[in-house]
């Protein structure tokens, strides 16, 4: 029964890639934990969705988003297509910042998008040239134009050119969509430096809490706190947890009253994002 | 107000140009007069200049009411040099202007004989003698010049051309004795062309207008075949390609796409059109049809035949180049950038955005940051920096403790700085040095925030976000 089942699912994979399974199917995130909770890591030529928990987290979505591209392109370059509304909103890319999470600029073509529909259409055109490392895709809020089709159709020039498209979706809800994987993404508490010449107090190395929201390997439902070490290019674990249970996550993350008031809208719209991927 | 242009009846009933408006309502009571607009003058030349585009791509205006065209090796395609001035001729007829056509071996006896002649087409080698009984006119030099010439008794072309020309030019100058020259074909004349001149153009006729889009695009397709052909054959490759839609009346538009590196390569010439053609804010107009579309290249550089590397690397770079092409002819070059190094220490001008398309891929050297340490610029960054509110500060320069920017409240967990960082004096005298902090919040954003002015001083200091960190 259960090798029928697998048989089953491979063809079914056959099929939607339109050949054989590919040999670098999958790309190491560069944690071993979260790889091998997703089986060996995400997959290459596939759509994934990283959400922002909240506008305010965004800046950690698209750098959760890089990281992965970082992850996967090897020395490849990035187009990186954005809607102008980001840039007003959020600030424009700053290249010596992104050069300090270890993607060398020049490898980046950034493509700056009028609106919705120019950002699908300038990423799906990027995700069909194959000799891309990755493509990232950043609309703003919920674009009439990003339904099923749509991010089907991304997915499909995905999975041809074997190229991981990652869409930020900064200030977006989840909606329906062809997506390998989607994540929501919050900045953390960064953790004290050591082995540096810093004051004790500084801001430390860039922190995610990462929830893994949906899988189509089925890894979904869980979150992870994770550190990224730009010298390796790769994560440090801090812990990982059952997705409903980082509220709490860090003990430096002192749940203040002025700010947990402010920011419960956006609280209250993370537990129904969770609700409704559960 | 005078009489400045007539129509052929106004001639034919003795009208003549210089007269008084006055007089020539006395002499004809219903003429019918318009002002002289000079503008509408202009445009009508550039429109009927654009239609001759179509005869051959060198059209010279010769403001305010001529236009020289050199067909040189046109006129075969319409069936030989009276063919093509009748055609011309009709065409321009048709859109109601009364043409006069001259055909000839140099530029300036056409244009002396269009105004002052009664020849149609000079014969090869006849250029002297063609213009032998045309009026000192013809010469067009200053009035003062020719009312001189004339005193001396001397009438037509021909009686000047009799003479030695040392004794022109020690009284009016050389400029006469080489109008004189070229007048009679005899000295090359110089050419300015209203458009540059296309290193390779090729063209399609159709009897038939054609209006579907289909068409048009199967018709540039070919032209892109051939113009790749022919590139091939010269070993050059074409950067900047140029679609001209000939409308049947007279309507002209071009469609102008670039390319970041030579290329010969039809299909990718023509996805560049398509894409060019599909984004167009104002689609072109078919109007009745095309009854000529030409394509032309206006840039072209050397291009050897390459060979295909072992590994694939450079197909994949060109493949990479050709997206870059694509995307920038869609949206515009502006719009698909990549980054250079900027050697400056001013955080906002480190990296300077420029077209991918026409900046080829470089390993510029950025400056690498230190092992073990954090992110010390921010991976986004406001411009102009956002202005926020301070709650609770260390003073005289610590970091804010509280602050509040978007209506928000931001309490400071971690904190580190100052960072000084002065302007650039060689470039704004009055602007303020900064003082730069990397904060993060107790939920673990993290931001740049920047101080100017001073609290020792006692003012009181301004405080701004430029940027956020990952």
């Amino acid at each position: 029964m259960r090798a029928e089942l697998e048989a089953l699912r491979e063809r079914v994979l056959r099929l939607e890639r339109g050949s054989s399974p590919v040999a670098d199917a999958r790309f190491s995130i560069g944690s071993p934990v979260i790889d091998a909770a997703l089986g060996g890591g995400l997959a290459r030529g596939a759509l994934h969705e990283v959400f922002a928990e909240g506008m305010a987290h965004e800046p950690a979505a698209a750098a959760f988003a890089i990281v992965l591209a970082l992850r996967a392109s090897g020395a490849k370059p990035i187009v990186w297509v954005r809607q102008d509304f980001v840039g007003l909103e959020m600030g424009e890319i700053h290249a010596p910042g992104l050069a300090e999470l270890g993607l060398s600029p020049d490898r980046l073509i950034m493509v700056r998008a009028r609106d919705g529909p120019s950002v699908l259409r300038a990423g799906e055109e990027a995700a069909r040239c194959p000799p891309l490392g990755a493509v990232l895709i950043e609309p703003w809020g919920n674009p009439k134009t990003l339904d099923l089709v749509a991010t089907r159709r991304l997915a499909l020039a995905a999975a041809r050119s074997n190229l991981p498209v990652l869409m930020v979706r900064a200030g977006g809800t989840p909606t329906p969509s062809a997506a390998a994987s989607r994540w929501s993404v919050r900045s953390a508490p960064s953790c004290q430096l050591s082995g540096c010449q810093m004051e004790a107090d500084a801001p430390g190395h860039p922190c995610f809490i990462a929830d893994l929201l949906r899988d189509r390997a089925g890894a979904a439902g869980r979150g992870w706190t994770l550190e990224w070490n730009r010298d390796r290019l790769a994560f440090t674990d801090i812990h990982s947890t059952g997705i409903s249970g980082n509220s709490a996550a860090l003990p430096g993350d002192l749940v203040t009253v002025a700010a947990g008031g402010q920011d419960h809208p956006a609280d209250a719209h993370r537990s129904g994002r969770r609700r409704r991927a559960g | 107000m005078r009489l400045v242009a007539l129509s052929r009846q106004a001639k034919r009933v003795g009208l003549a140009t210089g007269i008084s408006l006055a007089d020539a309502r006395a002499r004809i009571p219903d003429l019918w007069v318009e002002e002289m607009d000079h503008i509408a003058d202009a445009a009508l030349l550039d429109a009927v200049a654009d239609d001759c585009d179509r005869v051959t791509p060198i059209v010279m205006a010769d403001a305010p009411d001529g236009l020289t065209l050199d067909i040189t090796g046109c006129d075969h395609l319409f069936g030989g040099e009276a063919q093509l001035r009748l055609g011309l001729s009709r065409r321009l007829r048709g859109a109601g202007l009364h043409t006069r056509t001259v055909i000839a071996g140099a530029p300036d006896t056409a244009r002396a004989l269009a105004r002052f002649g009664h020849v149609a087409i000079v014969p090869p080698g006849a250029e002297a003698a063609a213009v032998r009984n045309l009026p000192i006119a013809a010469l067009a030099l200053d009035e003062k010049d020719c009312i001189a010439i004339s005193r001396a008794g001397l009438k037509t072309i021909g009686a000047l051309a009799d003479r030695p020309s040392q004794l022109f030019t020690s009284r009016f100058g050389e400029e006469m004795t080489h109008r004189l020259r070229r007048l009679q074909g005899g000295a090359p004349a110089p050419l300015t062309p209203r458009r540059p001149i296309p290193m390779l153009w090729l063209e399609r006729r159709f009897a038939e207008p054609i209006g579907r889009a289909e068409h048009v695009e199967a018709a540039l397709s070919e032209l892109a075949q051939e113009a790749c052909a022919r590139l091939g054959e010269r070993r050059e490759g074409g950067r900047v390609f140029e679609a001209c839609f000939f409308r049947a009346d007279g309507a002209v538009r071009r469609i102008l796409v670039e390319t970041g590196r030579p290329m010969r390569d039809p299909a990718v010439v023509k996805r560049l059109f398509h894409e060019r053609l599909d984004s167009l804010a104002d689609p072109i107009d078919p109007g009745f049809g095309f009854d000529l579309i030409r394509l032309s290249l206006l840039a072209t550089e050397t291009l050897a035949s390459r060979q295909s590397s072992l590994d694939g690397h450079a197909a994949e770079e060109d493949q990479v180049a050709d997206l870059a092409d694509r995307l920038s002819t869609r949206f515009g070059a502006e719009r698909v950038l990549r980054f250079a190094p900027e050697n400056t220490h001013d955080p906002a001008r480190a990296a300077r955005a420029v077209p991918a398309s026409f900046s080829p891929m470089t390993a510029a050297v950025w400056p690498a940051p230190q092992q073990g340490e954090p992110p010390l610029r921010p991976t986004q960054i406001f411009d102009p920096p956002q202005r926020i509110q301070i709650r609770l500060v260390e003073v005289p320069d610590g970091p804010p403790r509280r602050f509040s920017w978007r209506k928000k409240e931001f309490h400071v967990r971690r904190a580190e700085g100052p960072e000084r960082i002065a302007p650039e004096w060689w470039r704004a005298h009055d602007a303020d040095t900064r003082d730069y902090y990397r904060i993060e919040d107790v939920e673990g954003r993290r931001f740049w925030l920047f101080r100017t002015g001073d609290y020792a001083t006692g003012a009181q200091p301004a405080w701004y976000l430029h940027g956020v960190f990952a």
